[in-house]
């Protein structure tokens, strides 16, 4: 403690929020997520990057309790993911890639819905959903159905919607897939003012480069189901040479652009993903 | 304070929907016509033809609840594809996600369905009362009525949301949905008594519970209407297949998100 009765910040020892151990799933003769052993520490924000593909949607998916792992394990908030699923979900918030949000719903019955399905206290419903539309700038809309909502605005109620309840940890699967620019910027304020205002850990994947660059304190180069290597951003580039960015990090450890990843399959998940948030 | 709990997260899931059907009451007048349809058309024609109803009750009378229970049925068994859909737009991975318990998941689906259903009950209540139909507006019997459909419109529903889970894609559904939905009406007691029926296909209809549903309907909708069966029977075949259905579901449902 320190004179003014405020933990200190900086040599509080950092506590593991996600543990997994030889985490693996496999599809068939596919092996998605391959023996993937990595932690995550409470209130960092945490990037996964590879192509589309590369295994880090299947990743979050056993993570969120939403697929089950073939073999290894995992602690997510202190529970084991295979034994207290229920325990684990109510720690969690997760921004799917696809859309989560209803849109024959509006934003404030899309959060109603959530305030109710995590049972928040009735007393304070009104209050968090209010509080959760101002911060992510949604109040004057709150009433309009989603689907005549932007995709950034649509992006801003999912992060809403996935945080009502205070999770410790967050799950954002390419939360800025198929926004312009500025969209992705006003994303990425937002994940910043999450951890901030939250505490919350938050694990993001993206196969762009620049996001996990400015975003993330470290991150993990995940290929093939394999994590390659995982290091701050400074770290990583440090290790290719001066100048070097995320970019040629990524060509030096797997062989090849980021951008080419992927197979018919993944293209095609992620541009109908695309297009039905239009 | 457990079940509190329970209760709220049933209650959010069928509120969301309701909701929806609020946003676009289209759907509502849709699901009105073809019960309409069939009392009129169907309807009128058959009521030409002597002994199909038993005794002295006339033809229309007999097949108003029946008429009711398929057009519950045919909305009900086409549940899953907006299952489907959600799973594809990725709706459902916010449910998945959720403490809320996947039975409760389930049992808000079936409930928003049976509310649905409710609009179709009010469309064939006043056609049938205008074509003289000798309807029971007793509160037992309504309260009773509104039961019966809930009922009927949850068990399909959920039902439907099995095959949902096992065929997975909605072009399949489609052509599932339509083979399903022939037997169950015409292996029924829908629109014409079992007694006509042969041996083979009365043992069928006996184990349908659309059959429990129409026989329900039919006692407590008209006035001075009797059960074949009796209303705790009716009532209780319902609500166990119901209940193995959810629990069916239950176990199904969290696969359709891996």
């Amino acid at each position: 403690m320190t004179d003014d009765g405020l933990p200190p910040q900086h040599d509080a020892v950092p506590s593991a929020i996600v543990q997994t151990f030889e985490l693996t799933r496999r599809f068939g003769d596919l092996t998605a997520v391959d023996a993937v052993s990595l932690q995550v520490d409470a209130g960092e924000i945490f990037g996964l990057i590879g192509p589309n593909g590369a295994g880090k949607s299947t990743l979050i998916k056993m993570l969120t309790t939403l697929l089950p792992p073939s073999s290894g394990r995992a602690l997510v908030a202190g529970f084991d993911l295979a034994q207290r699923p229920a325990e684990v979900r109510r720690r969690i918030g997760y921004v799917p890639q696809l859309l989560s949000a209803d849109g024959e719903l509006t934003g404030y019955e899309n959060l109603l819905l959530s305030s109710r399905l995590y049972l928040l206290p009735g007393a304070e419903r009104e209050q968090r959903i209010s509080a959760a539309l101002a911060m992510m700038g949604l109040s004057e809309v709150r009433d309009r159905l989603v689907r005549n909502y932007s995709g950034g605005m649509i992006r801003r109620l999912e992060i809403a919607q996935s945080t009502l309840h205070r999770p410790a940890i967050i799950f954002m699967d390419e939360p800025t897939e198929g926004l312009d620019p500025t969209a992705r910027h006003a994303v990425w304020n937002h994940i910043r003012d999450l951890r901030r205002e939250l505490s919350a850990a938050i694990i993001v994947t993206t196969h762009y480069m620049d996001e996990a660059d400015v975003l993330c304190g470290r991150v993990a180069l995940i290929d093939h189901g394999r994590i390659r290597t995982v290091g701050t951003p400074a770290e990583l580039k440090a290790g290719v040479g001066l100048d070097a960015t995320l970019d040629d990090v990524f060509e030096k450890l797997v062989g090849g652009n980021i951008e080419t990843g992927g197979e018919y399959r993944d293209v095609r998940l992620s541009r109908r993903a695309v297009r039905e948030r239009k | 304070m457990a079940i509190t709990g329970y209760l709220i997260q049933v209650f959010a899931v069928a509120d969301a929907e309701v909701r929806k059907l609020r946003h676009d009451p289209w759907e509502l007048v849709s699901r009105g016509i073809q019960p309409l349809l069939w009392l009129v058309l169907f309807g009128e024609v058959m009521a030409q033809v002597r002994g199909l109803s038993p005794g002295n009750v006339p033809y229309l009378d007999f097949l108003a609840p029946g008429i009711l229970a398929q057009s519950v049925l045919f909305v009900a068994i086409f549940y899953g594809i907006s299952a489907i859909w959600e799973r594809d737009l990725g709706v459902l991975h916010r449910y998945m996600v959720s403490p809320a318990p996947r039975s409760a998941l389930v049992s808000g689906k079936a409930l928003s369905s049976g509310v649905r259903a409710l609009s179709q009950a009010v469309v064939v209540y006043i056609c049938a009362a205008v074509m003289g139909v000798d309807l029971s507006f007793a509160p037992g019997d309504i309260l009773a009525a509104i039961l019966f459909i809930v009922l009927g419109a949850a068990l399909f529903s959920t039902f439907s949301l099995i095959i949902a889970c096992i065929v997975k894609t909605r072009e399949r559904f489609m052509g599932i949905g339509q083979v399903l939905t022939m037997p169950i009406f015409f292996a029924s007691n829908a629109i014409y008594p079992i007694d006509l029926m042969p041996h083979w296909l009365r043992a069928v209809s006996s184990s349908n519970p659309l059959t429990y549903e129409v026989d329900g309907l039919r006692t407590v909708m008209l006035t001075g209407g009797h059960s074949v069966y009796g209303l705790a029977h009716d009532f209780l075949a319902l609500a166990l297949v119901l209940a193995l259905m959810i629990v069916i579901a239950t176990r199904m449902y969290p696969r359709m998100t891996q």
